[in-house]
């Protein structure tokens, strides 16, 4: 028995749906810690929002179950389960003041009417809401409706909150106040998050996991860590923070690092990460802001570049560079703008080997 | 630039006109009726002093109450009965996803588009075919008939604008189908259901088409009242008894415009 094995709450297992206008989910499977935050991180479409309807129960799928605490949900009506959503439109009840609004949940349940106010008053405690119980949602900001959306979702003490982009119409200096309350609120209380946005940044910054959905299926779950510094596919790369790839073969390759070739020039990667054999295609991702363009050539990269523009980015200057072989890069690195190469200068390209995440062969590109 | 100027001088000038002419044409008439109701003479064209006379002997004829008191009768139950199906079949619709759900809407409101003359007859036809007695009866079936669609329209618009997450918050929230119903959907949509009713107290208050075909001695209302009293010559008091109705309709859709505006206004700013 390991004790420091961390319970499952909810586990979704094998779900498939359709709408009749081809999969919308496809076969897809999710285990999800007690008091963990997780996000579902995707493009309009790629089937998050349709992934959180069915673990509410607004959505049955074809196939698969869910299952919480061990117990099949697959079949229960929303009002049978012990999960609350926080919606995209807050859907707060613009007939009912704030107050009454919180107090549904407990109200529909029975719960009797002083164990209803004391909780009320607690929640809106929670969300800093006291001094509106009186007033009707029209009369409420667009953050201030969010807060009274989140604390009406959590006074029923549901084991699971669902979150459909809460943040969405808020404005980013909003959001980001948002975020940091948020995610203190989840610590505070303890409860499992699930999380829906399209938004990478909040994403990496909220997260326990990360599953990055395309198509109706996870691209890649992980730590905002391991999706940001390993990316399974070029999708999770191109979705997640600024990068160049570069595909090229790789040309010879020991445990540690290899060194891979191709229009552009030679240039070397840390390869503990990945498996990756001589005479093999892969894709090298490399972030902006580990990218460095220098005036010389560097030890183990051989990729010149013809500088199209400098630009000051606020405390740093990013280059903006061709290749040879016509790709497009950015590099960091430089930090006052006199420092920074003229248009049409000639620079290589370089970056730490280590901080480069190999994609993978061919077959992994898409 | 010229010509632009031209254009706009042409649009300054037809405005007015247009509104004028859409005025007296709508307007004068029903304006000269309200005028010679105040008609000391019988004369409907020759203005003879101002009299209230007509009123008072209006609301001393034995026979016009009975016909009030019909019209008021007919019209309040066929909008109760009307907001109930209306009601029902605009939710029922816009909730169940049910097959050629378009088709059984154009079916609802058919009623407003069919000639009142065809519905008259086609009731009256099957009436006396499976010996249905003409009166009180045969008039609310058929005014709940054409009533319908205007609750039915109304509370559908209203369901259409409203954010469906509304009552899915509520199930999520923890209440069964039946319990949003009654928290949620039907005190959102009231106001609407209550500004198709009067509508629809508006419809049947002035309707003579449909019921001159199902009428029976007994059930005269106060619409066919005017038109048979116009048929033997009007008088300054059936000019006196349009004015009341007129008023009465007017002030009815006016509350129904009024009602409906500031409960859209309310549930938009909410969103």
């Amino acid at each position: 028995m390991d004790e420091a094995m961390a319970e499952v709450l909810l586990s979704l297992r094998h779900i498939s749906k359709n709408f009749g206008e081809g999969d919308v989910l496809q076969d897809v499977s999710l285990d999800v810690e007690r008091g963990e935050f997780v996000t579902l991180l995707g493009a309009s479409g790629c089937g998050k929002t349709t992934t959180l309807r069915i673990i509410s129960g607004l959505e049955t799928p074809d196939a698969g179950e869910v299952i919480l605490n061990g117990q099949d949900m697959t079949d229960l009506p929303p009002e049978s389960r012990p999960v609350n959503t926080v919606f995209q439109s807050y859907a707060l009840f613009p007939h009912m003041n704030v107050e009454k609004n919180v107090a549904y949940g407990l109200r529909v349940r029975g719960m009797d009417k002083r164990a209803q106010a004391a909780r009320v008053r607690e929640m809106l405690e929670l969300v800093q809401m006291s001094e509106y119980a009186g007033r009707m949602p029209a009369q409420l900001s667009g953050g201030q409706r969010q807060r009274i959306a989140i604390a009406r979702a959590l006074a029923p003490q549901p084991q699971l909150l669902l979150l459909d982009e809460p943040l969405g119409a808020l404005d980013l200096q909003l959001r980001r106040q948002m975020q940091i309350e948020l995610k203190r609120l989840q610590k505070k209380l303890g409860i499992t998050f699930i999380y829906i946005t399209h938004d990478q940044e909040e994403a990496i910054n909220m997260s326990d996991r990360i599953a990055v959905m395309r198509g109706g299926r996870f691209e890649q779950l992980g730590t905002p860590e391991e999706i940001y510094d390993h990316p399974a596919t070029r999708y999770v790369a191109q979705f997640i923070g600024r990068s160049t790839i570069f595909t090229g073969t790789v040309r010879s390759a020991n445990g540690y690092s290899a060194v891979i070739e191709n229009e552009n020039g030679r240039f070397t990667v840390d390869s503990a990460h990945a498996e990756i054999r001589e005479g093999e295609i892969c894709d090298v991702c490399v972030r902006t802001e580990r990218m460095r363009a220098s005036r010389t050539p560097v030890e183990g990269f051989d990729l010149p570049a013809t500088v199209r523009e400098a630009r000051y980015a606020g405390g740093h200057v990013l280059t903006y560079v061709t290749t040879r072989g016509g790709v497009e890069a950015v590099a960091e690195g430089v930090e006052r703008m006199c420092d920074a190469p003229a248009a049409g200068d000639t620079v290589y390209l370089h970056w730490n080997p280590a901080q480069a995440a190999v994609i993978g062969g061919a077959s992994h590109g898409a | 630039m010229a010509k632009r100027r031209k254009k706009r001088d042409l649009g300054r000038i037809a405005s007015p006109v247009y509104l004028t002419l859409v005025l007296i044409v709508l307007y004068l008439p029903i304006l000269m009726v309200v005028i010679y109701s105040f008609n000391s003479g019988r004369s409907i064209s020759a203005w003879q002093g101002f009299t209230t006379n007509w009123y008072t002997r209006l609301f001393n004829n034995a026979l016009m109450g009975d016909a009030l008191r019909n019209s008021l009768v007919l019209a309040f139950l066929s909008a109760g009965f009307a907001g109930v199906i209306g009601t029902l079949g605009a939710i029922g619709l816009a909730h169940g996803h049910l097959r050629g759900g378009g088709f059984i809407e154009s079916l609802a409101t058919l009623p407003m588009m069919i000639p009142e003359l065809v519905l008259g007859m086609a009731y009256l036809a099957v009436f006396t075919a499976v010996g249905f007695k003409l009166g009180m009866g045969a008039l609310v079936l058929t005014h709940t008939t054409f009533c319908v669609p205007y609750v039915f329209i109304n509370v559908k618009s209203r369901l259409i604008g409203m954010d469906p997450a509304i009552e899915e918050a509520a199930r999520d929230l923890g209440a069964s189908p039946m319990r949003v119903l009654r928290d949620i959907t039907i005190p959102l949509i009231l106001p609407a259901v209550v500004s198709g009713m009067m509508l629809a107290v508006a419809m049947s208050l002035d309707d003579v088409v449909i019921s001159f075909f199902v009428t029976s001695a007994e059930t005269t209302t106060l619409p066919l009242k005017i038109y048979t009293g116009l048929r033997s010559g009007g008088t300054p008091e059936i000019n006196a008894l349009s004015t009341l109705m007129l008023a009465a309709i007017f002030v009815i859709v006016g509350l129904s415009q009024l009602l409906r505006a500031r409960s859209d206004r309310k549930l938009y700013a909410s969103r």
